[in-house]
């Protein structure tokens, strides 16, 4: 087991190089001249000259794509012109918050929408089932920004349970019961898409699973029905789900970027929106790296899992 | 394999799968619905210029935040006073427009590079691909917003954005049929006939790759006018004046709480078109889903569904088990396969009755329907009773049913490899099957199962109980099974098939086995099989089963040396026999008949020589004669036959 995280592990060091490759390439986009665009079109040419020669943008592309590698890899990915301060801070910081944020999303999502794809599958064409092929379809339907708008309308301004935005209250928060009421709603709003993708796709796996010889062996040998589906079935249909979630953890993360919007969560996705709009191009090119870096040890360790789960893959 | 079993009917016509394809569309009301609402969109959208709406842009201060039906604005006014209904609109018909040109984008830069990836394969596939899966290890928005934030904030950087992060998705897909393309007859004959590679994408591949390329499109194109609008209302795609259902969104996001109809409106806008092509992409796919479509995508019930009219009285003389005026029917749309009709028979406590039959002839389905086990929908028990030990268990509530499964009554299913749980160790499997009707601890019930797999001669059974079945060989995965059905010291072993899967050697092994263990033991055994060689071997009786129905039963020495119906003695024939090399081994010409659709009088009669005309009309009986013997002929074979 080692061996193989060791594996793969080194297997994701390529995969990081190339995503630091197509980001260099997409900012090599910018048209005109890069210095005036991360200062501004108000900056003095002594201010340009200085960032050209900061940036090694004087050298070849290839040199400046090394220059930054190697910075990057001692953990300078710049200043932020517009926060005057180091990019990796600041995104670290923000970077919190987001995963605060994905974190419990994800978790939603998988749970709820495993359990509603099991619950459909095991009651198909049943009452429950429709309800949630219905409330599924709604639900993969509704833009995350939209759906956010609409509860923070809902439970926050006429009924007054939750806090309609940001991560903590101004006076007297920051303890864990106010991040939790801060948290529901944004955290359920990322989730709903995700868990319906999941439900629909949990749904079909078990149905196929529970179609399989060995259920039916299961249920010669006088299991119960529950651990037949709760067990046997679900366990089998995993295999298929797991990679299902890994896939959806890059939805929910994107979808992070507008409920960080709607609900002024001070997370990394929020941070690139503003640090677009203000040309802060340093912050942004620092934010992708490092979010689309851990995205793919994500997904490492999605794979870890279905070694796990699944003795068949070779490991 | 219970569904397999039953006779297949036949393909329909090529021609009648479009018609298909349209029926089952047709009747999927809510794509149909879908459609519909996508088509008025559509419609009011491209209507815009022709229809009686304000200027979109007229600013009048003095009215701004105007409610729905205001006079004058039948959806209000937005904070500069603006006509909401004129703006959406015609919002409408840019975030549609917009969504399809990323659409068409994305399909045609990334078919472009599929194909050409497919179609040279080797360095040009492995470089086109590496590239494509560098793109996907991105959060998809991560590239988007790094793509807007070079090329600046606009609607058409945010739509070259767009379109550029669902390249991969084309690119994989249609590389994927291509790669299959490539190497077909007519690709090689474009080459051979001299047609430069290009010529060959252009005519021959692309033509093949295009309804691809469409449903792709199809299931996209909902995702991709959702994403523009996301963009516009981070405030990244369209600028103002110009607004598309996004950026009116974000726009009236910032009077949210004091004018919440300037959001809910394009917010609702966008949930229904993006609803409605969700429901369009549905009915599209389960159209083309030939699963959905034969109705396969079922799941079988936790038993059998149950519906008959009366309870046949118990026999006289109950045995262990009584399988009686027993039918069991698949209802597969508005047919119906009658796979198994009218069987009885008796299993004796300790003794083994062998059946025997084609593939097809009922004999698996019988098997199963005991303990309520063919897979249901679409398999019906449509009439009779089964007793085990005198108790009606058809009828029975299922926790008693359940009771019985495994602990009184047990199976031994064909392949063991897809029998086993491929996830579970054997080991767990088993304790498994003792802790489902005993209350005994974990590690009591691991010893047990250690002396089973012992008992079925598995060697170093310690070492294997943590064993996964994939880690096994067949003849051990058999023996697994053979333990697990032992576990619990049933006083009935339902074997169905279970040495077909296993090469002939391995066959041996296991049927002395099973015969040392029902000796041992004195468990009754009913075995099913196509094999007479093992009926022989191993069976105190015979029934034969053919088209669903007994045709003849006795002891097995009996049967086999003096067989009553023709079809007995042809299944006979067909058994090698050792040091008789020289003998003929005879086929039986023509296939079983099929079950929803059987002629009157014999079934077998149109592959009997012996045949008359009487054999073709009315109902023939399972006649007793000598002995415990019974026989469903008009011209037994036997001189001793139907003594009428």
């Amino acid at each position: 087991m080692t061996g193989y995280i060791l594996k793969r592990l080194l297997s994701a060091i390529p995969v990081i190089l190339g995503i630091t490759v197509i980001v260099f390439i997409i900012m090599s986009l910018i048209p005109g001249d890069p210095a005036t665009a991360i200062l501004g079109s108000y900056a003095t040419p002594e201010n340009v000259e200085k960032l050209n020669r900061d940036l090694g943008l004087d050298r070849s592309s290839i040199e400046q794509y090394f220059i930054w590698l190697g910075n990057m890899l001692q953990g300078d990915f710049g200043r932020s012109y517009s926060l005057n301060r180091p990019v990796l801070d600041e995104v670290l910081e923000r970077f919190g918050a987001t995963l605060i944020l994905a974190g419990t999303a994800l978790v939603l999502c998988s749970l709820l929408g495993v359990a509603a794809g099991v619950v459909s599958a095991a009651r198909q064409y049943g009452l429950a089932d429709k309800a949630i092929t219905f409330v599924v379809l709604i639900g993969i339907s509704i833009p995350s920004f939209f759906l956010g708008m609409m509860m923070i309308l809902v439970f926050a301004v006429t009924l007054r349970w939750l806090p309609v935005s940001g991560m903590y209250a101004i006076y007297g928060g920051g303890d864990l019961p106010d991040l939790i009421r801060h948290l529901i709603m944004p955290a359920t709003a990322l989730a709903v898409v995700a868990t319906g993708v999941i439900a629909r796709l949990s749904r079909s796996a078990m149905l196929e699973v529970l179609r399989q010889d060995f259920i039916r062996t299961a249920r010669a040998k006088g299991v119960t029905e529950n651990r037949v589906i709760w067990a046997h079935a679900l366990k089998a249909a995993m295999v298929s789900i797991i990679p299902v979630i890994g896939v959806q953890a890059g939805f929910v993360l994107s979808g992070a970027v507008y409920i960080e919007t709607v609900f002024q969560w001070p997370g990394v996705g929020r941070m690139l929106v503003t640090a677009i709009l203000t040309r802060d191009i340093l912050l942004v090119q620092g934010g992708v790296v490092v979010v689309a870096a851990c995205y793919v040890l994500f997904n490492l360790a999605v794979d870890v899992a279905q070694s796990v789960l699944d003795p068949r893959v070779k490991t | 394999m219970t569904v397999a079993e039953a006779p297949v009917p036949p393909a329909p016509p090529r021609g009648a799968a479009a018609g298909a394809f349209l029926k089952l569309f047709a009747r999927n009301r809510l794509a149909a619905a879908g459609g519909i609402l996508l088509a008025v969109v559509v419609l009011i959208a491209i209507a815009a210029p022709i229809l009686p709406l304000q200027d979109p842009y007229a600013q009048d201060t003095s009215q701004k935040f105007l409610r729905p039906f205001a006079e004058g604005h039948l959806l209000g006014t937005d904070h500069l006073g603006r006509d909401i209904l004129s703006r959406l609109i015609w919002g409408t018909q840019l975030s549609l427009v917009v969504g399809l040109v990323a659409s068409v984008g994305a399909a045609f830069f990334g078919s472009v590079i599929g194909i050409v990836s497919g179609f040279y394969g080797g360095r040009v596939d492995n470089l086109l691909m590496r590239g494509i899966d560098m793109l996907m290890a991105f959060p998809y928005i991560l590239l988007a917003l790094a793509i807007v934030a070079a090329l600046g904030p606009g609607l058409v950087n945010a739509l070259i954005a767009v379109a550029l992060v669902n390249i991969p998705f084309f690119a994989r897909n249609i590389r994927g049929v291509t790669v299959t393309l490539a190497h077909k007859e007519f690709v090689d004959a474009a080459r051979l006939a001299g047609m430069s590679n290009l010529r060959i994408m252009v005519s021959e591949i692309l033509p093949n790759v295009l309804p691809v390329i469409v449903i792709a499109m199809s299931t996209t194109v909902g995702w991709m006018i959702l994403e523009t609008a996301g963009l516009s209302f981070l405030g990244l795609g369209s600028q103002p004046p110009v607004a598309d259902l996004g950026s009116m969104l974000g726009e009236g996001r910032n009077a949210l709480i004091t004018d919440p109809h300037a959001s809910i409106i394009p917010g609702l806008m966008i949930f229904v078109i993006v609803m409605s092509v969700n429901l369009l992409g549905d009915g599209v796919r389960d159209a083309l889903d030939p699963r959905l479509r034969s109705g396969a995508l079922t799941r079988p019930m936790a038993r059998t569904i149950v519906d008959r009219d009366h309870v046949p009285e118990p026999p006289a003389e109950p045995g262990l088990l009584d399988v009686q005026e027993l039918r069991t029917e698949f209802r597969i749309g508005s047919r119906t396969l009658k796979a198994v009709n009218d069987v009885t028979l008796t299993v004796k406590p300790g003794e083994c009755l062998g059946l025997i039959g084609e593939s097809g002839s009922g004999k698996s389905v019988t098997a199963l329907s005991i303990m309520g086990l063919v897979a249901s929908p679409p398999g019906v028990i449509a009439a009779g009773a089964v007793r085990y030990s005198g108790d009606e268990i058809v009828g029975a509530r299922f926790s008693q049913l359940r009771d019985l499964r495994g602990d009184r009554i047990s199976y031994i299913f064909q392949d063991p490899l897809s029998t086993l749980h491929p996830l579970y160790s054997i080991g767990d499997q088993i304790v498994e099957a003792i802790r489902s009707h005993h209350d005994v601890a974990r590690a009591e019930a691991r010893q047990r199962a250690l002396e089973l797999l012992e008992a079925v001669r598995i060697p170093n059974a310690k070492n294997r109980l943590d064993d996964y079945p994939h880690e096994l060989s067949g003849g051990m995965r058999q023996r697994v099974g053979i333990a697990m059905a032992l576990v619990n010291d049933p006083d009935l072993i339902i074997a169905d098939e279970p040495t077909t899967a296993l090469d002939v050697t391995v066959q041996a092994q296991i049927l002395s086995l099973l015969d040392d263990l029902r000796r041992e033991r004195s468990v009754a055994i009913l075995f099913i099989t196509h094999d007479f060689g093992i009926i022989a071997q191993l069976c105190d009786r015979v029934a034969v089963m053919y088209a669903g129905r007994i045709v003849e039963t006795g002891r097995t020495p009996d049967v086999l040396s003096d067989p009553a119906h023709p079809y007995t003695r042809r299944l006979i024939a067909c058994v090698p026999e050792l040091g008789e090399g020289q003998r003929e081994l005879h086929a039986i010409p023509g296939l079983p008949p099929a079950v929803d659709d059987l002629p009157p009088g014999c079934a077998f009669a149109t592959r009997c020589d012996k045949a008359r005309d009487v054999c073709r009309q009315g109902e023939i009986t399972l006649d007793p004669f000598t002995g415990d013997r019974a026989v469903r002929c008009l011209f037994p074979e036997t001189e001793t036959g139907r003594v009428a």
